[in-house]
Parts: C-alpha cells; sequence; structure tokens
C-alpha cells in the first residue's frame, strides 16, 4: 500500500464556502476533486498538499446544459457523465470519442472535467477538445467570476492561470451548427495516456472550411492547439491535400519529448497522421456522412 | 459452434461419462466443476498476508536506495529514531553485528538484506524502519539521511563485460569482473560440422527483455517470534514455505521445528513468490528485536523494482537448414542479465534454468547453447513469470528462428514447421542436449490449429489486404515444454530435492482430508487435488479437503513453481489414493469374509467379482476400518497414508498456436484479431481450471509481446515502477481465446497429467511477435525485439527498430 504524507482534511458544503477554505488555508491547500490525478501522487509523495478541500459535495457544480449559444459543462461533471450525454453528442462527437479512450471506467466514474483541465498534464485528452472546440472556462475567486479561453488556460505543464484561491467552476463550449467533429488518439494500451491524441472541429460553407479547430496532446503543441494550420484550412476548400497540408503544419508546430511511449519523431508523425485522420472525419461528418 | 467448442463439448462428455456425478452434482474424478475455494473469494472472504491483525502487531517500511550504484558514506537514523511512533530503525551496520547483513540466495549467491558497503540496484534495501502503523514507518523513511556516493552503473548486459566495465561484487573477494557462470549444452563440434555442411544459415540478434510477473498482490510477510516459547511464526506471501522453513533454519540458525511458515492464500505469484526477500528476513529480524509481531508488505513500486523480475535474455540465436526445408541444427549463445545479485531459483545443476530445452519441437543433428550470466546494476532475479526455469526464453528464440528460415528459404511457416515436427513414432526422444521427451504427437496438433484458424483461407486473405495496402500478419509458434521438476537427483534448491511429500487420511464417516506441499496462488489446487483423490478413491470431491500452506500441517515438499503441482505433487496424491484403496481392499475383503483377490474396484467401491451386490463403498469401509471389525493380520486400522512422489522425469507438455494481427500502417498500433491455442497436457482434470491456465497465459503472452517491458535510463533508473510505466494487458488488447486440445498421456505420470501453468506464457509471445513481423513482411522487416508498441512497429517499418531493455530516445 502506498501510503501519502500527512494531510488535514475539509469538506467545502458550496463553492463560497471552498474559496473561504482556500483562504484560510493558503497556498498548501488544494481542492481535491475526483481525485485520479491527485491522490497517485500523493501516495507517490509527489504532491503533498497539507490540506485537502473536497469539493465533492458540491452537486450544483455537476451539469451539461445549452445556456444561450453555449454548452454549459460544470466542473465537477464526472468523464462518463460527459461520455454519455447526448447533448453533446449531439453537437461535439469529439467529447465521446475522447472520453471513450480516456482512462477506464473505475477512472471515469470519478475524475472530473475540471480536475482534468486544472490538473494540466501535458497528454491530458480534454485539454485538447476544450482547445480545439474554442470553449472558455469561467474561474470563480471570492471578488468575482472571469472567463479565460481555454487556450489561455494552460501556462504550461502542470501550470493554469488558475489562483491559489481559486476555482474553475464552468467550462462553455460554443455551439456550432453544423460542425463535424472526431477525435482520434494512439495508446499503448486501452486506459493509458495518449502517446499523441488530435481533436478537431469543421464547419463548412459548401464545400469551403468555414471554421476549423485543431487540438493536439501529449505532442508539445503550445496551448494544445494548432492554429498556424487552421489558418492554412480555413477559407479554402476542403480537399484531401489541404487537408494533409494542414495536418503537416499542426505537426510542424509541435515539440514532444521522447520517453517510454515512443521517441520524439514518432509523436510528431503520429501529430500529423492522426490530424489529417481527425479532419478527414470532421469534413465527412460536416457533410452529413455517417462516420 | 466453432471446432474448438466441439472439441472441448466433446471432451467433456468423454470426461462426464467416465466420471460419476456426486449428489452435489460433482465428478467424482475429472470434469468440470465450480472451483470449491471461489466461495470464500468471491465473497470477499479469503485471507490474504494483509488480512492478519495480531495483538500488538507492529508495521514495517524499507528505506530504498534512489541510485542503481553507489557507496554508502554515512546513514544518520537519529532522526526517524526519535519519531514518537517509531520502535525500531535497523540498518545494515545493525545486521551486520548480528552476522545477518547478507542473505544466501536460491542460486549460490549472496544477497544483502541491508546495503552496507554500497547500493548494487536502484531501489535496493537500506534501512528498515518498525513503528507503531504504516504511515508513521513511511513518514520515518523520510527522516532517515544517507550520503551516498554515486559510483558508474552497469545497464547494458552486453557491456557488462567489458574490461573497463565497474566491478559490482566489491563484496565478493578478489572478483575483477561482473561474470556470474558460462553453462554450455549440446554438442559444439558436432554443431560447426553441420553447420559447415548445410545450404542455408539463419542468424539473427533477438533480447527477451526483462519483465515482471507482476502478481496483484505484492510481497509481504508477517513474522512474529514468541518470546516465550522460541517459536517464530512466519506468514509469508510464498509458493514454497517448506524451502522457505529450511533455509531460515539453515541461514538464521532457528531449529527448524521452532519455525512454522504459513503461506495464506495468495495472489498471484507467477514465481515472483519464490525467492527470499529481504523484506521477508527484515520482518523476522524487527520481530526478535521489538518482541511484538511485526508486519511488512511492499507497495506496487517496490514490487516491480526490486523483486523476482523475469527474462532479460540477450541472444543470437543460428539455425542451419537444406534448401528444401530440412531443419539441421540451432546455436545460441546467450548473454543472461541476473542484476546485481543471482538470485534466480534454478535448480544447482542448471544455472540457466531449462534453457538448452532450445531445440523446440524439432528433429536435429546437432545443438548447441551457451549461456553467459552476468552482473547488473539492476535488481536481481531471472527465474520467474511463468516460464518454466528459461523454456520461455528457448521457445521464442527457436520460434522466431523458424520463422526466420521460413522468410529466408520462402517457405510457408506452417510447412516448414509440419516438415520438421518430431513424428509420433520418435518418443520417447532424446534431444540434442539430453532432454527425453516422454509423448506426443505434434502434427496432430499443428494441424487441428490450423484447421481451427482456417490457415489457408487466412493467407488468401492476407493476400487480398496486401493488395489494398493493409498489414494483416499470420504468426504460429510450436512450443514443447518441460515440466514437474525433479528427478531429485537431478534437480535441487540448495540440495533440497525436488520430490514431494502427501498425506492422505480417510475419517471414519468417510470424508477425507489430504495434505500437500505445494502452495497455490490462484491455480485451483482445493478443486484440482480433490478430484485427483476423488478419481481414485470415488469420493467426493466436495468431501476431501486439501491442507496446503502451513509447514506444521503439511509433508515436506518443495513448492509450486515450473507447472510442478499437477506433475508432482498431483502424482504423489494419486499414488497416497491409491495406496488407501489398496488398504481399504483388504478391509472390505475381511468384511466380505473373503480373499482380497476376489474382489474388484468400481466407482468408489469394491465388490465380490461376478456379484456386484456384495461389496463396499468407500466410506463403509471407512467405518469398517474405524470400527470393532478384526482386521486380518498385519493390517491396521484407520485408512490413511503417506507417499513421497520423485518423478522418473519431467513431462512434457505441447502446443500448437496460431496468432492473427492486423497493423494500422499509419500508427504503427497492433490489434491482437484471433488467437487459437491448441494444447496437449495429457488428460484434463477439471477442464474449466485448464482453461482459465491458458487464458491467463495467452493474456500474458499478449502482454510480453506488445507492451510489457523494464527498461533501465543510462543512469540505471527504472523505467517500469509503476502500473503507468509498466503495462498489463486488459480485456480490450485480448480477442476471444479459440481452444483446442489433444490428448496424449505422459506414460510415467501416474494419471498422465503433464501440467498447464505456463503452457500458454511460454507458447503465446512468439506467435504474436511472429505474426506482427509477418505482417510488416512488405515492409522488409525480419525483426523487432518485443515489446512491440506502436512506436517499435513504427520505427521497425523506417528499418530501425530500437533496443527495447535501455532507453534509447
Ligand atoms: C489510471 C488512470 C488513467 C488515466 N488515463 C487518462 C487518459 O488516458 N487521458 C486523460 O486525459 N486522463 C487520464 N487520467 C486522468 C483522469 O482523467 C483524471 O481523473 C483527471 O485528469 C483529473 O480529474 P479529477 O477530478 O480526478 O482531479 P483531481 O485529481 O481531484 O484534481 C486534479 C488537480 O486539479 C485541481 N482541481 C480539481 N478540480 C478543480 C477545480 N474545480 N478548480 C480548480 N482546481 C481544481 C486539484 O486541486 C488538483 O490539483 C487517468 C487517470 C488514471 C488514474
Amino acid at each position: 500500500m502506498q501510503t501519502p504524507a500527512p494531510f488535514e482534511y475539509e469538506r467545502a458544503g458550496s463553492v463560497d464556502d471552498a474559496l473561504a477554505l482556500l483562504e484560510r488555508h493558503g497556498p498548501e491547500a488544494r481542492l481535491i476533486a475526483g481525485g485520479h490525478s491527485l491522490l497517485p501522487m500523493m501516495k507517490l509523495r509527489l504532491a503533498r498538499p497539507e490540506v485537502l478541500i473536497d469539493i465533492n459535495d458540491l452537486d450544483d457544480l455537476a451539469y451539461i446544459r445549452l445556456d444561450g449559444d453555449a454548452i454549459a459543462i460544470g466542473a465537477m461533471t464526472r468523464h462518463a457523465e460527459l461520455l454519455d450525454s447526448p447533448l453533446l453528442a449531439e453537437h461535439h462527437l469529439v467529447f465521446r470519442e475522447a472520453e471513450r479512450v480516456i482512462a477506464d471506467p473505475v477512472v471515469r466514474n470519478r475524475g472530473t472535467i475540471g480536475g482534468s483541465l486544472c490538473q494540466a498534464d501535458p497528454s491530458e485528452d480534454l485539454s485538447a477538445v476544450v482547445a480545439a472546440l474554442g470553449a472558455e472556462l469561467v474561474v470563480r475567486s471570492r471578488t468575482g467570476a472571469r472567463t479565460v479561453p481555454a487556450r489561455a488556460f494552460h501556462t504550461g505543464p502542470y501550470e493554469t492561470v488558475v489562483g491559489d484561491a481559486e476555482i474553475l467552476t464552468e467550462v462553455r463550449v460554443p455551439v456550432r451548427p453544423g460542425a463535424g467533429s472526431a477525435y482520434e488518439k494512439v495508446e499503448r494500451r486501452a486506459g493509458d495516456w495518449a502517446i499523441a491524441a488530435a481533436g478537431t472541429f469543421v464547419t463548412l460553407d459548401g464545400d469551403t472550411v468555414a471554421d476549423v479547430g485543431i487540438g493536439l496532446t501529449a505532442v508539445g503543441a503550445p496551448h494544445f492547439c494548432a492554429p498556424e494550420a487552421e489558418d492554412a484550412l480555413r477559407g479554402g476548400p476542403a480537399t484531401e491535400d489541404r487537408l494533409a497540408e494542414a495536418a503537416r503544419i499542426a505537426a510542424e508546430h509541435t515539440d514532444p519529448s521522447g520517453d517510454q511511449r515512443g521517441p520524439a519523431e514518432y509523436k510528431r508523425h503520429l501529430a500529423r497522421e492522426l490530424t489529417l485522420r481527425a479532419l478527414r472525419r470532421s469534413v465527412a461528418r460536416a457533410r452529413g456522412e455517417g462516420v | 459452434m466453432t471446432t474448438a467448442e466441439t472439441d472441448a463439448a466433446r471432451a467433456d462428455a468423454e470426461a462426464g461419462a467416465t466420471a460419476p456425478r456426486s449428489a452435489a452434482g460433482n465428478p467424482i474424478g475429472f470434469g468440470r466443476m465450480l472451483r470449491k475455494e471461489d466461495a470464500r473469494f468471491l465473497r470477499g472472504r479469503g485471507r490474504y498476508l494483509d488480512d492478519i491483525q495480531l495483538p500488538g502487531m507492529l508495521h514495517g517500511a524499507i528505506l530504498r536506495s534512489p541510485f542503481a550504484h553507489a557507496r554508502i558514506a554515512a546513514i544518520d537514523t537519529s532522526a526517524a529514531e526519535a519519531h514518537p511512533k517509531v520502535t525500531a530503525v535497523i540498518t545494515g551496520a545493525t545486521l551486520e553485528s548480528l552476522g545477518l547483513a547478507w542473505m544466501p540466495t536460491l542460486s549460490d549467491d549472496v544477497q544483502a538484506v541491508l546495503a552496507t558497503d554500497k547500493v548494487r540496484f536502484q531501489g535496493q534495501e537500506v534501512a528498515f524502519v518498525v513503528a507503531e502503523d504504516r504511515y508513521a514507518a513511511r513518514d520515518a523513511l523520510e527522516l532517515i539521511e544517507v550520503d551516498y556516493e554515486p559510483l558508474e552503473p552497469v545497464v547494458d548486459a552486453r557491456r557488462a563485460l567489458d574490461p573497463d566495465a565497474p566491478v559490482i561484487r566489491s563484496d565478493v573477494e578478489g572478483k575483477a569482473d561482473n561474470h556470474v557462470f558460462d553453462w554450455e549444452s549440446g554438442d559444439p563440434a558436432r554443431c560447426d560440422e553441420v553447420f559447415a555442411a548445410a545450404d542455408v544459415v539463419v542468424r539473427q540478434d533477438m533480447t527477451y527483455p526483462r519483465s515482471h510477473p507482476a502478481p496483484l498482490e505484492t510481497c509481504g510477510s508477517v513474522a512474529h517470534m514468541d518470546p516465550v516459547t522460541g517459536k517464530l511464526t512466519a506468514w509469508i506471501t510464498s509458493q514454497a514455505p517448506h524451502a522457505h522453513r529450511t533455509v531460515y533454519a539453515l541461514v538464521a540458525g532457528l531449529p527448524e521445528h521452532k519455525i512454522q511458515v504459513i503461506s495464506p492464500d495468495i495472489g498471484g505469484g507467477f514465481g515472483n513468490k519464490v525467492p527470499i526477500y529481504p523484506g521477508y528476513v527484515l520482518a523476522v529480524v524487527g520481530s526478535i528485536v521489538t518482541g511484538a509481531p511485526v508486519k511488512w508488505v511492499e507497495d506496487r513500486s517496490e514490487n516491480l523494482m526490486s523483486t523476482g523480475f523475469a527474462r532479460d535474455y540477450h541472444m543470437r540465436g543460428e539455425i542451419a537448414a537444406t534448401r528444401d526445408g530440412r531443419i539441421l541444427g540451432l546455436r545460441v549463445d546467450v548473454v543472461a542479465d541476473h542484476g546485481a545479485f543471482n538470485a534466480s531459483a534454478n535448480p544447482s545443476k542448471y544455472p540457466a534454468g531449462f534453457f538448452n530445452i532450445f531445440t523446440g519441437s524439432y528433429d536435429l543433428q546437432a545443438a548447441h547453447c551457451k549461456v553467459t550470466g552476468v552482473y547488473t546494476n539492476k535488481a536481481p532475479g531471472g527465474v520467474a513469470y511463468a516460464c518454466s526455469f528459461r523454456i520461455t526464453e528457448a521457445v521464442y528464440l527457436v520460434e522466431r528462428m523458424v520463422d526466420l528460415l521460413a522468410d529466408e528459404l520462402g517457405t510457408d511457416p506452417a510447412e516448414l514447421r509440419m516438415r520438421n515436427l518430431l513424428r509420433p513414432e520418435q518418443f520417447p526422444y532424446r534431444t540434442q542436449t539430453g532432454w527425453e521427451y516422454d509423448s506426443g504427437d505434434y502434427p496432430r496438433a499443428l494441424r487441428l490449429a490450423l484447421d481451427m484458424a482456417g490457415y489457408d483461407e487466412l493467407r488468401a486473405e492476407q493476400a487480398e489486404r496486401r493488395a489494398r495496402g493493409e498489414l494483416m500478419g499470420i504468426g504460429l509458434s510450436f512450443f514443447t515444454e518441460g515440466v514437474g521438476a525433479g528427478p531429485r537427483k537431478h534437480m535441487d534448491i540448495l540440495g533440497l530435492g525436488m520430490a514431494d511429500g502427501c498425506e492422505l487420511r480417510v475419517h471414519p464417516t468417510g470424508k477425507a482430508v489430504v495434505r500437500l506441499s505445494v502452495q497455490t496462488q490462484g491455480q485451483g489446487h482445493e478443486t484440482t487435488f480433490a478430484q485427483i483423490v476423488a478419481s481414485q478413491l470415488g469420493i467426493p470431491p466436495e468431501d476431501i479437503e486439501v491442507v496446503h500452506g502451513d509447514t506444521d500441517q503439511t509433508p515436506f515438499g518443495l513448492g509450486t513453481y515450473g507447472s510442478r503441482s499437477t506433475p508432482v505433487s498431483g502424482a504423489a496424491a494419486a499414488v497416497v489414493a491409491r495406496r488407501v484403496r489398496d488398504k481399504a481392499r483388504l478391509v472390505a475383503a475381511a468384511a466380505l469374509e473373503c480373499s482380497p483377490d476376489d474382489l474388484e474396484w468400481e466407482h468408489g467401491r469394491w465388490h465380490v467379482r461376478g456379484d456386484p451386490s456384495q461389496g463396499r463403498t468407500i466410506q463403509e469401509i471407512a467405518l469398517l476400518a474405524h470400527s470393532s471389525l478384526e482386521l486380518p493380520e498385519g493390517v491396521e486400522g484407520h485408512l490413511d497414508a503417506s507417499a513421497v512422489y520423485n518423478p522418473p522425469n519431467l513431462t512434457y507438455p505441447f502446443g500448437a498456436y496460431v496468432c492473427v494481427v492486423d497493423v494500422d500502417p499509419g500508427t504503427g498500433r497492433v490489434a491482437v484479431r484471433r488467437f487459437v491455442a491448441v494444447d496437449d497436457c495429457g488428460p484434463r482434470i477439471n477442464p474449466m481450471i485448464v482453461e482459465g491456465q491458458i487464458h491467463g497465459g495467452l493474456a500474458d503472452g499478449v502482454g510480453m509481446a506488445l507492451m510489457q517491458a523494464i527498461a533501465f535510463d543510462e543512469d540505471g533508473n527504472c523505467l517500469g515502477g509503476s502500473f503507468m510505466d509498466y503495462l498489463l494487458p486488459t480485456a480490450m488488447e485480448c480477442p476471444p481465446w479459440e481452444l483446442g486440445e489433444t490428448v496424449t498421456p505422459s506414460p510415467h505420470h501416474p494419471i498422465g497429467a503433464k501440467g498447464i501453468g505456463e503452457s500458454a506464457t511460454v507458447g503465446s509471445p512468439a506467435a504474436v511477435v511472429n505474426a506482427v513481423i509477418d505482417a510488416l513482411e512488405p515492409f522488409g522487416v525480419r525483426h523487432a525485439d518485443m515489446p512491440l508498441t506502436p512506436a517499435q512497429v513504427w520505427l521497425a517499418m523506417q528499418g530501425r527498430p530500437a533496443r527495447t531493455d535501455i532507453a534509447v530516445w
């Protein structure tokens, strides 16, 4: 049995309560949501928070609902709920496809979207999904709420803009009528983190790419996205050649590091291959082809 | 129904027809029945090591080295000792003063219980803290200050014997290199002749990387040295409780009758729980020092980083053949990485285990192998993970070489195997390296596997797919295993011969208890051994209690590994049951007032030949044996017997496997689409348990071939120290297994059984690898080392597969 270092435990009854606890206990306090990232690190004693503030009672942060021109997802929404959500599947299949290959049912039953994004693991799948879809993240403190674009949320590996006394409360994903989206991931084994993965959406105006989003994870893509490739594709026809060119550009801007999952050159190859595959399927879906 | 299902159904019907059913519906003998032990496991009522709680019990934790190779300049334990919940802190220096700093390994080497002079692998034991609870013990580890002076590590096994390599075993006087042993088998001169005359010689270097059995339950011990009685009770996660007890007696000088080793329910072993680990010894020392029981249970990372690994064989194979596909000879040169201490559990005469069975299932004219064991700055071990004493490595080698030869000759690999397999009339067959295969019908097994797979159709499909640019591969492997060690005159552990005792007692009411030396780790011994006794005595299996895992309750024997439980202890159980049956005959004759010679045995009953109405059931006889019935002179009362079974030879299970894979050309990802496994382990005592063993082994093979390896970086850091880094296969990677069987009994085993515990682990990796290499043929790939991760497959497609034993990025 792996045993964490000693810590205190608090249970928050509301967002305000959690914020007050954060303020009271200072920077050595940590929120705990699903615990599937934090607890393993604590057991390995890589993380040693002095106080854990449990936010699992905050049921009012667990929802997926249409809110104007966005789908609003509460931070405490579990992976399993994202996987099963008909609303998300209707608008952005990329969510369901990503969730299907995140971890395993045990982890998905507890792990939350808020924890996933705040953990800021460089291989996190949902970070690529929200970056691709151009989501906005709502961060609350005692003094109010601010909204941060997904592409400005992560400031580095395991680092975000969320301050010591702040909580991510909501993820707002724009509804994009007619969009097709897809997720492609290669891992060494079911439930393993990505060697590389790509999530994309495409909207078409006739045969022209009206808009496109490309998210990449585990390959050192800045902010989990590929804006240069998006720019190259947007506004022109959705031909195989142009998709391939966009995928090439996306891969060019990655900076993967080699590890047991594979050497950097292989990961860069995957960034290209998986972006292309995701784009192809996104386009086909935007055309209404059942793929 | 598939062929496999029909076969299984037929076999079951046969077994069912011969074995009558008990009132509870179980076969009185062989056949499918639910496992007796599962009632407690499924209800969460198993009693594993960590379930043991004793009054006043303390908890131990081990401080481990962060370096692969470093001198220990100083250790300061004062802060840890000052921790309010800490009872004792033990270092190498403490042990040295007791003469316990080093312990013998099962391979005639020594291993540090706690490091004294230097540390020799990352994760090595440096200090032991005993505290009131597990958390405090772990917290106190952080208070120990160790001053390490890092030394250059030896990481690459192939460089371990370089003249300028740092010497790891400076503790051994006069040791100037990292050499452990050289071992040869076969006839090198004859091999040279055969190779010189051959039309074709194919060579290939291949590594069977280091892996780990990773049982779900890690290793641990609870030691209680009773200060009043002077008796040591040690609960240990041990596959070999008797061997452990005797070694404790020899090492610690404790009187053997004052040591009781209890191996409770075990959550998987796979050879990982054969060796004696420093933690077990430390729990005992901790109990002696504190006067209280001490529990030590390692965590997952400790298990993966410090306990018995498997494989790590670096092989150069050569195969010689005629142009028309007659295999003539096989040669192999191996560098065996044994880690920092030679702690593999091999019989003394076999430092490389049974690797010299590498001639496989083929009729060869010459063979030779040379194995050189080396020390490296890695954890010790080597013989584990259902390897049948290194036969896994041997089968992988020969089955890869045969495929490489087929490729060279342009011959279909199935055809090449069929042409060279031993023929049934050649048995018993003596191999070029001296093994005597007991029985087999190899072509029949291969034919069945090919038929079940639809081999010709698969090849046709492959051709079509290739034309479309798709990568589909078909891989075969044919294996012969040797299991069930001894005989005792050839096979021992630290001088203890591999023969197993067994005791059987039938109670007055006809219920029985059978006591065995082997210990189950999940294989279903409580069912299988009851069925063996049932088959000989006619007592329903539910009426037979199997007792094992407690040295005070069971006869001596060497334990469960190398698939030896059914071949050795199973034979002992059959022999002892027959002895009881013979005695029952004398009792029945006395009761029936006839001569024992006039009696006939049928369905658990002795009756007068020609008059079945005149008879006594075994249950009636049991009561008579305990009653006031006057027994003939020389016949003692009661109904019991004991036996020690010394196997005359190994038994040789075999099988033919076919694997079909699809490889994604864009990503290198491998999907195992089908796996056909035909196994021959002789008669199947409980077919359901046999199939379970095969399923597990096939999953192991998929894991080994595609994802499992423990690599090291250049500093000797272990890169497989958690389940995030060391991947076990899941159901998602496993296709529905398609099983078939042939039945060729062992002629020398009392019930003909050959053992099945390791067959699939031994045979399957080669089939998967052969399939992937076959799929990559359009890229001209000849070989790539396991594990064939997506990255490795992609690199192979680029013409540069990587080494998988060391970090290469
Ligand atoms: C075996 C395993 C496999 C996995 N595989 C994958 C995979 O393939 N792909 C993948 O993407 N992920 C994977 N994960 C990670 C999994 O998705 C995690 O559960 C998730 O990343 C973290 O969510 P959580 O709710 O468990 O967060 P926690 O562990 O509770 O928290 C993580 C961090 O976020 C902070 N935090 C949590 N919620 C908030 C909030 N609302 N506001 C501010 N800070 C917050 C915490 O303080 C902590 O620092 C895997 C995890 C495991 C254990």
